[in-house]
């Protein structure tokens, strides 16, 4: 071996030296195969690990956390959420329709391996701005994707985010979310146990798509990325259907032992994992493996990242049973090997060993580093906000208007509307209100779902902005009636061998954690996607926040949308003078600077439950909490399904204009409700000491606001719901 | 009223239609593998949505040689009561059931949300009952809904009363900004000769509770329920 | 062992909106020239037969049965000895 055979596969001397510590010897070619993408960051973690086992991962309902292929929660009556995000950025910025099909396809997996029946997806969605040819086209590429494969397997796409920003022009972001259901006494998990029981690979043949695709991920880009083309995988989502169908089969009748899904590292990562859960070892005979493509190397038998296969360890007397379940699937499935007793992965071919390494050595032990942190010098500049050098609104009408066309608020209906997210006649509260909200049939509950996370905060604040992301994301939990149960986290950064973004990791990770303890939602896995450059320019650190609520009645769910003419309208929260990193100061003073609004938890959690509890007594019409285009842009967004009016009147009291109709201070929720059940409302806000202002009346067909009995703001709502609307169809055009 | 949904490799909305069947009217109702060839003591045979074979080829190409299509075919022969929604439109349409042929949308994109039905014949096993000016809001979720059918053919679905359900506005005209996908005449569904199968792009069964945004859906099965009782 | 190398396109009296937006996409890359797109599928089916003459009949069946909807394509082929 030389050092370029070891380098080029993106292993470091150290770990080289490493390897050849575990072994006792030098690794042959396919053991460093196997080595190369076990321990690339993607797999392995190795950059990320230390901190991530900072998060709070612990609580009562938490039945699986981090560690296996996704976290589980139980939801009461025997039931439980199974659920999980995971990124595949990369391959997306070379071929984004199969990038982000197969990264739907990659997350169902992760699904329903675990036993439970995917019930729906979400994605958070990241890219340059629509001005440049490349975004549009990485944008349609994406969505198209996203829709030609879960439409395809059948599971509703019922919520998500997008975003666009100039950092995320050579460095997209797909972010795609499962959400599954099953039943607690029915959770299956990626262990292989029981020594000599069969191992099976089913599902599609095995080619060379995808070589090295962990290696990919685990690096920047530049312009050499396209030759990378061929590690970008092609998703066959009506395979994914029947091996979904299959295994699920196969699990609910109790034929399974282990079960996991290949994906990323495929073969050497599946087998590899099964065996290290299960302190196990497993012989495989890489000649059983149904391959497509002829004269296959055992490296790339062992590398290949073919999609939609899965990895069963089943008992003896059930192996002929599933591979008669299997067939009735019209799905290949092959015996490949045994689970042995002695901790090796051993790999044989023409009847040779061609590998032969310790099984827990290529999952868990890579190296774990601490990389140096430094907080960068662009803080400096950026968290300087002169409010006295941002002059005050003058045009409040041009503004709003301004900000609802905004893409980044503007209404994202070209997308959502290319996804079937009615499938499955579950989806009760569709896409376009804060969170989807599903029911689960035969059971008053629902699940609440969101994804969510606002980028610039977190890079003009890591620690604030990371805090706020799961505060929001519980928040839109809240105001569907869901009571937040846990999160998924997907954590986007630039390279972090450099210190100042190691140091936006930390940060954002410690305020991810402090406010998952202070709302009780515990992560319970994740993903981390590094190395998002660009010839050495990042992304803004995106710590992507997937959250599932629990609806104990479905029936007292709650929406955006004002609903009935007369209603009161009420502001719960405070308004400070915070105009940093919001959306007006960037889209009409072009600037991000200054802090992130302030967010303090105790008042969260309170602005929390007392909407909650609002909810739940069936008092509220309708709930949406206030984020990019504050106040002003919140209320125009409650106006547009019904295309109902509001009157509002607002006080000043000292502060800017700006401030009160469009800065983005947290905590804040703004309902709506019959006027005779407000003086209940009054009673539970003072319980919990959240400030309650009532701020208007729903009725007409305009939107009028006045600020100190002055009107700022009189615009008709179906105009204002057109321009909302048809902001994204035009900018593409 | 007995109701089979085929379950072909790649359906998706079988389990909407069973549950629609089962919960909600209260009908027995099995799931039909579709390799199975004995389709008796069914009223009514429903062919759900879906992606059968991954709509590899064309929509609906492979499914329709499957081999529980060839007792459909003859259970449709004789009288039996069929429904395609979507997917199941299509494997009709391929397997020669209804004229014409369903391709992809003149918008090229995959396209869901609610859409307003103008019923246009109300003298149908699946209509009849519905008042004549009700418009059903039923959604759409396809990239292949657009009809096309040549102008011979189109004139005879016409003569015949074989258009069922057009695409129109709330105000319940027919317009082309109502036209979810570029189907001529804006057809969304078209039922046989002998009016005893019916095709329909829509998905009734996603339009048949309060809590999933309308009930019109039911309708065309209430319909079919009253037609079974009425008798032949 | 011959190989049929199978056209199927839309019929000429259906409209193409594939063939439309690729005809859009290249004028927008200047090529002014271009007067018309149209987009079908290309298929290649590989097949032992007796003789040209039988493969040609069994092609044209597969047409006719399976591979062209012949309510909205049309279909050509050629058949090369392979």
């Amino acid at each position: 071996m030389r050092p370029e055979d070891w380098r080029s596969m993106g292993l470091k001397d150290s770990e080289y030296e490493a390897i050849v510590n575990i072994l006792g010897r030098e690794p042959n070619i396919v053991e460093l195969g196997m080595y190369s993408v076990m321990w690339s960051e993607h797999c392995s973690y190795k950059n990320s690990r230390a901190v991530l086992r900072t998060f709070p991962t612990q609580g009562p309902r938490v039945l699986q956390g981090p560690g296996e292929n996704a976290g589980i929660v139980d939801i009461g009556d025997g039931m439980a959420v199974c659920f999980k995000i995971e990124s595949h950025n990369h391959p997306s910025a070379i071929e984004p329709y199969q990038g982000a099909a197969t990264g739907v396809g990659g997350i169902i997996r992760d699904i329903f391996t675990m036993g439970a029946r995917p019930i729906a997806l979400l994605n958070s969605l990241r890219f340059g701005p629509l001005d440049d040819a490349r975004s549009r086209y990485l944008f349609g590429g994406v969505v198209s994707g996203i829709a030609g494969y879960g439409n395809c397997v059948g599971i509703p796409t019922v919520a998500g985010e997008v975003y666009f920003d100039n950092c995320y022009r050579g460095n997209p972001l797909v972010n795609a979310m499962c959400v599954g259901l099953l039943e607690t006494d029915k959770i299956k998990r990626g262990r292989a146990t029981g020594v000599g029981n069969p191992v099976i690979l089913a599902g599609a043949r095995t080619g060379r798509d995808g070589m090295h695709g962990v290696t990919f991920a685990s690096e920047e880009l530049n312009a050499a990325s396209e030759e990378r083309r061929p590690a970008v995988q092609v998703g066959d989502p009506f395979m994914e259907k029947l091996l979904l169908e299959a295994c699920l089969e196969l699990i609910n009748s109790g034929l399974v032992e282990g079960i996991q899904d290949l994906g990323g590292a495929g073969l050497t990562c599946a087998t590899s994992e099964m065996a290290s859960r299960g302190g196990s070892g497993m012989e495989i005979d890489l000649d059983k493996v149904p391959c497509r493509e002829t004269g296959m190397t055992p490296v790339e038998i062992m590398l290949s990242e073919s999609q939609e296969r899965m990895l069963l360890t089943v008992r003896p007397e059930n192996e002929e049973k599933v591979h008669a379940v299997f067939e009735r699937w019209g799905l290949a499935s092959a015996t490949i090997g045994r689970v042995t007793a002695d901790g090796i992965l051993r790999i044989r071919m023409g009847g040779k060993v061609v590998a032969e390494v310790p099984a827990r050595s290529l999952a868990e032990d890579a190296p774990v580093y601490c990389p140096a942190f430094r907080e960068p010098a662009y803080l400096q500049t950026t968290s300087v906000l002169n409010l006295k050098e941002i002059p005050d609104v003058e045009d409040a009408e041009d503004v709003l208007l301004k900000l609802l066309s905004a893409p980044n608020i503007a209404s994202k209906e070209w997308v959502w509307r290319q996804y079937d997210y009615m499938v499955r006649t579950c989806t009760v509260v569709l896409p376009g209100s804060d969170a989807a909200v599903l029911r689960i049939r035969g059971s008053k509950k629902g699940l609440a779902m969101t994804t969510d996370c606002n980028a610039r905060y977190v890079y003009l604040d890591p620690y604030t902005g990371g805090m706020i992301a799961v505060a929001e994301a519980a928040r839109n939990v809240v105001c569907s009636g869901g009571e937040p149960l846990a999160v998924t986290d997907c954590l986007n950064f630039g390279n972090p061998e450099k210190p100042e973004i190691y140091w936006q990791f930390r940060k954002a990770v410690e305020g991810m954690s402090a406010a998952c303890v202070a709302l009780n939602t515990p992560v319970i896995g994740g993903n981390v996607s590094f190395y998002n450059e660009t010839e050495g320019e990042a992304i803004y650190p995106t710590p992507v926040v997937g959250m599932v609520g629990l609806l104990e009645d479905v029936a007292k769910r709650c929406t955006q949308s004002f609903k009935e003419a007369g209603d009161v309208i009420v502001l719960l929260g405070s308004t400070y003078d915070e105009l940093g990193g919001s959306e007006y100061l960037a889209v009409i003073h072009g600037l991000v600077k200054g802090k992130p609004p302030a967010l303090d938890l105790e008042r969260e959690k309170a602005v929390q439950r007392t909407v909650l509890t609002a909810i739940r007594q069936g008092l509220l019409r309708s709930a949406h909490d206030l984020s990019e285009g504050g106040l002003a842009v919140a209320l125009a967004e409650s106006t547009f399904e019904n295309l109902i009016g509001a009157e509002i009147h607002l006080t000043t009291a000292g502060l800017r204009k700006d401030s009160l109709l469009f800065g983005e201070s947290q905590s804040r929720i703004v309902v709506s409700l019959p006027q005779e059940k407000l003086p209940i409302l009054q009673e539970i806000a003072e319980q919990h000491n959240v400030p309650l202002q009532v701020i208007g009346r729903i009725g007409g067909e305009r939107l009028k606001i006045c600020l100190d009995a002055e009107p700022v703001v009189d615009l008709g709502v179906k105009e204002l719901h057109a321009i909302w609307r048809e902001a994204i169809e035009l900018l593409l055009k | 009223m007995k109701f089979g949904v085929v379950v072909f490799p790649g359906s998706n909305c079988d389990l909407d239609a069973f549950h629609l069947v089962k919960d909600v009217l209260k009908q027995p109702v099995d799931y039909i593998w579709h390799t199975q060839e004995n389709l008796e003591g069914y009223d009514c045979i429903i062919l759900p949505g879906g992606f059968s074979y991954g709509d590899y080829l064309r929509c609906g190409a492979i499914a329709r040689f499957s081999p529980v299509m060839k007792e459909v075919v003859r259970f449709a022969h004789n009288g039996g009561l069929v429904i395609g929604i979507c997917n199941g439109f299509q494997i009709l349409l391929e397997a020669g059931l209804l004229p014409g042929a369903l391709y992809r949308n003149t918008n090229l994109q995959f396209r869901c949300h609610f859409t307003y039905l103008k019923v246009e014949n109300t003298d149908t096993p699946f209509t009849k009952g519905i008042a004549p000016d009700r418009l059903l809001k039923i959604p759409i979720a396809h990239g292949e809904g657009n009809y096309y059918a040549d102008g011979e053919t189109l004139c005879r679905l016409q003569e015949n009363g074989q258009i069922v359900f057009r695409y129109a506005d709330a105000d319940g005209k027919v317009t082309d900004a109502a036209n979810p996908n570029g189907s001529l005449y804006n057809i969304a569904g078209i039922c046989n000769e002998t009016r005893n199968v019916l095709g329909m792009m829509p998905h009734p069964e996603r339009a048949a509770e309060a809590i999933l945004g309308s009930e019109d859906g039911r309708l065309i099965f209430e319909a079919l329920l009253r037609y079974k009782e009425g008798g032949r | 062992m011959y190989k049929a190398q199978i056209k199927v396109l839309l019929k000429q009296s259906v409209l193409d909106p594939q063939g439309q937006a690729v005809e859009k996409a290249l004028a927008s890359l200047s090529y002014d020239n271009v007067e018309h797109v149209r987009i079908g599928k290309y298929m290649e089916v590989t097949l032992r037969a007796e003789d040209r003459a039988a493969a040609e009949a069994q092609i044209r069946e597969m047409c006719e049965r399976l591979l062209a909807n012949t309510v909205i394509e049309d279909y050509t082929f050629e058949l090369v000895e392979v």
